[in-house]
């Protein structure tokens, strides 16, 4: 088998759409291409066949035991923001506070910060060096004007999982609302609604080898039943929580995406963990002064954060130009600044910027791991020894006490 | 983010990069930058006893625009004069690698390199000066 360049290795950013999830799509763009919402003719109710048959798909996917639970969306930011947004605005009499984390997406985090101009109170959680929130610090948390508790599933950078099961028992029992941003966990690692006692997901398709532009926001109906205030107004679908066209192709394809998943995820979770062990073996065995950001134990299998001292993340990107993969480092941002996330599980700046993310997937194979890794190894080399941190490193001088010169 | 060609020209092919004596009293160490800011330059420059600089080498922990700015530097202080290496400005190094807005710094930082250099250098000359004059 040979390699394709360029070679993709970013999967946490997307992933390929799976051929058959396509050809499941494509009738109905041009043949079954009714609005869902047409009561009135063959075209419309094929169209809300195929999208009630998906929505019990994705419910299956996350253990809802009810379709009506499944909530279509533009993706999980839209998600993110109906579930925050919608939650508050309903529940404001209640209390005025949320929870969440500061290694949130945007999505999460933004929503929360427009909260904050308008009256609320949000308390962003620490997490440990090792990537994870701690639920106790969740515990402790909780007051009396709580509403809503935030946990993402799994982080996008680091890949670390997050005891979602422990958080859900306590905000059951303390009667606050429990969402989780699934995006990077689904068919990753497991994710049960029922079991965990999530009340509100968000998902999208993207990252799940389906399409664009599609996702949902499971909102649970029973004990509690979850209301919340929809943020799109127009037409009242989506049993009134999210009005708009719905997007048949792209419901389609989520739901064949979630059913491949469902099928074959536990095999394929086990290749692509064996696959990134590869890879951080290889590169470990090669290379000193490097380290994995993150618990390793918690963990989503495909993703390897690794820092590699002395040498900088963007120009690793470009010495690896074959490969698409992405870094922690402020140089690689729009904002100059080094990842949050990364700052938050106290790895120094300096790491920060000598971070790189792999996100391996479903289309990974073992050649490319090898190649990634002979040639990261080599780039990593030829960058150390043009770095005046690995020379002073391998004089023996402690970097944490030169005193430098910053501009 | 694509890079110009010149700057992957200088990262594949980098000038200059290596160490020299800095405890040779001709030569000029300098080092700016911090690894907290993802940036940290060393360049060196030899300087013949006529005060041109016959040398001069970089090493560099930063992003491609980072190496290329230094590496560039080093190419161009060859030959010139202290004083004429002085009168180099990172809009100049900034203009000849098509550097876009976001990495600007990474060619005042080189700037700050050479003046680093030369700084040093000078210092080491006037206190070989003031030991001779005793």
């Amino acid at each position: 088998m040979s390699i394709q360049i360029p070679i993709y290795m970013d999967y946490h950013a997307t992933t390929p759409v799976d051929p058959r999830v396509v050809e499941a799509m494509l009738p109905y763009f041009n043949t079954k291409f009714g609005n869902a919402a047409s009561r009135s003719h063959v075209f419309g109710w094929t169209a809300e066949e195929a999208v009630s048959r998906s929505r019990e798909i994705v419910a299956k996917l996350i253990g809802a035991t009810n379709p009506k639970e499944i909530i279509f969306t533009s993706g999980a930011t839209e998600s993110d923001n109906l579930a925050i947004k919608g939650v508050a605005e309903l529940y404001k009499e209640k209390g005025n506070h949320i929870i969440t984390t500061v290694i949130e997406h945007k999505a999460v985090l933004d929503s929360c910060k427009r909260l904050e101009k308008q009256g609320f109170e949000v308390t962003y959680l620490p997490v440990g060096k090792n990537g994870l929130v701690d639920p106790d610090d969740v515990s402790r948390a909780i007051g009396p004007k709580t509403i809503l508790v935030s946990v993402m599933l799994a982080n996008n950078e680091v890949g670390t999982v997050q005891p979602i099961a422990e958080i859900g028992k306590i905000t059951r029992s303390r009667g606050v609302l429990l969402h989780s941003d699934a995006v990077q966990g689904i068919g990753k690692t497991p994710f049960d609604v029922e079991a965990m006692n999530v009340d509100l997901a968000s998902l999208t398709a993207h990252k799940m080898y389906g399409p664009k532009g599609v996702g949902a926001l499971y909102v649970r109906r029973s004990k509690p039943r979850v209301r919340l205030v929809a943020q799109m107004d127009g037409g009242g679908h989506e049993f009134g929580l999210r009005s708009g066209t719905l997007n048949v192709p792209g419901i389609v394809g989520f739901a064949r995406a979630a059913e491949i998943l469902i099928a074959e995820g536990k095999a394929e979770n086990e290749r692509i963990f064996a696959l990134r062990e590869r890879l951080r073996k290889r590169l470990s065995a090669a290379l000193e002064e490097i380290f994995t950001n993150g618990s390793m134990e918690h963990r989503l299998p495909g993703n390897l954060n690794v820092s590699f001292a002395f040498v900088e993340g963007e120009a690793m990107i470009m010495a690896i130009k074959d490969v698409a993969v992405s870094s922690g480092s402020a140089c690689t941002s729009a904002s100059l600044e080094p990842s949050y996330v990364l700052h938050a599980m106290g790895v120094g700046d300096d790491l920060a910027h000598s971070s790189i993310r792999f996100g391996l997937g479903r289309f990974t194979t073992e050649e490319e791991v090898d190649y990634v890794a002979d040639l990261v190894i080599r780039k990593v080399n030829k960058l150390r020894e043009m770095s005046p941190l690995y020379e002073m490193h391998k004089e023996g001088i402690d970097l944490a006490s030169v005193e430098w010169a910053a501009h | 983010m694509s890079y110009s060609d010149k700057v992957i020209e200088h990262y594949e092919n980098p000038r200059n990069v290596g160490t020299l004596d800095k405890n040779d009293e001709n030569v000029g160490t300098g080092l700016v930058g911090a690894p907290a800011c993802g940036d940290v330059m060393r360049l060196q420059i030899k300087v013949s006893d006529g005060g041109v600089i016959e040398d001069a080498k970089f090493k560099t922990f930063g992003c491609g625009s980072a190496i290329a700015s230094s590496s560039l530097a080093t190419e161009w202080l060859k030959g010139k004069t202290v004083e004429e290496a002085s009168t180099i400005k990172n809009s100049m190094i900034a203009e000849e690698l098509n550097l876009p807005p976001v990495k600007i710094h990474c060619s005042v930082l080189a700037e700050d390199a050479i003046k680093s250099a030369i700084a040093d250098f000078r210092t080491k000359q006037a206190a070989k000066k003031a030991l001779s004059g005793q």
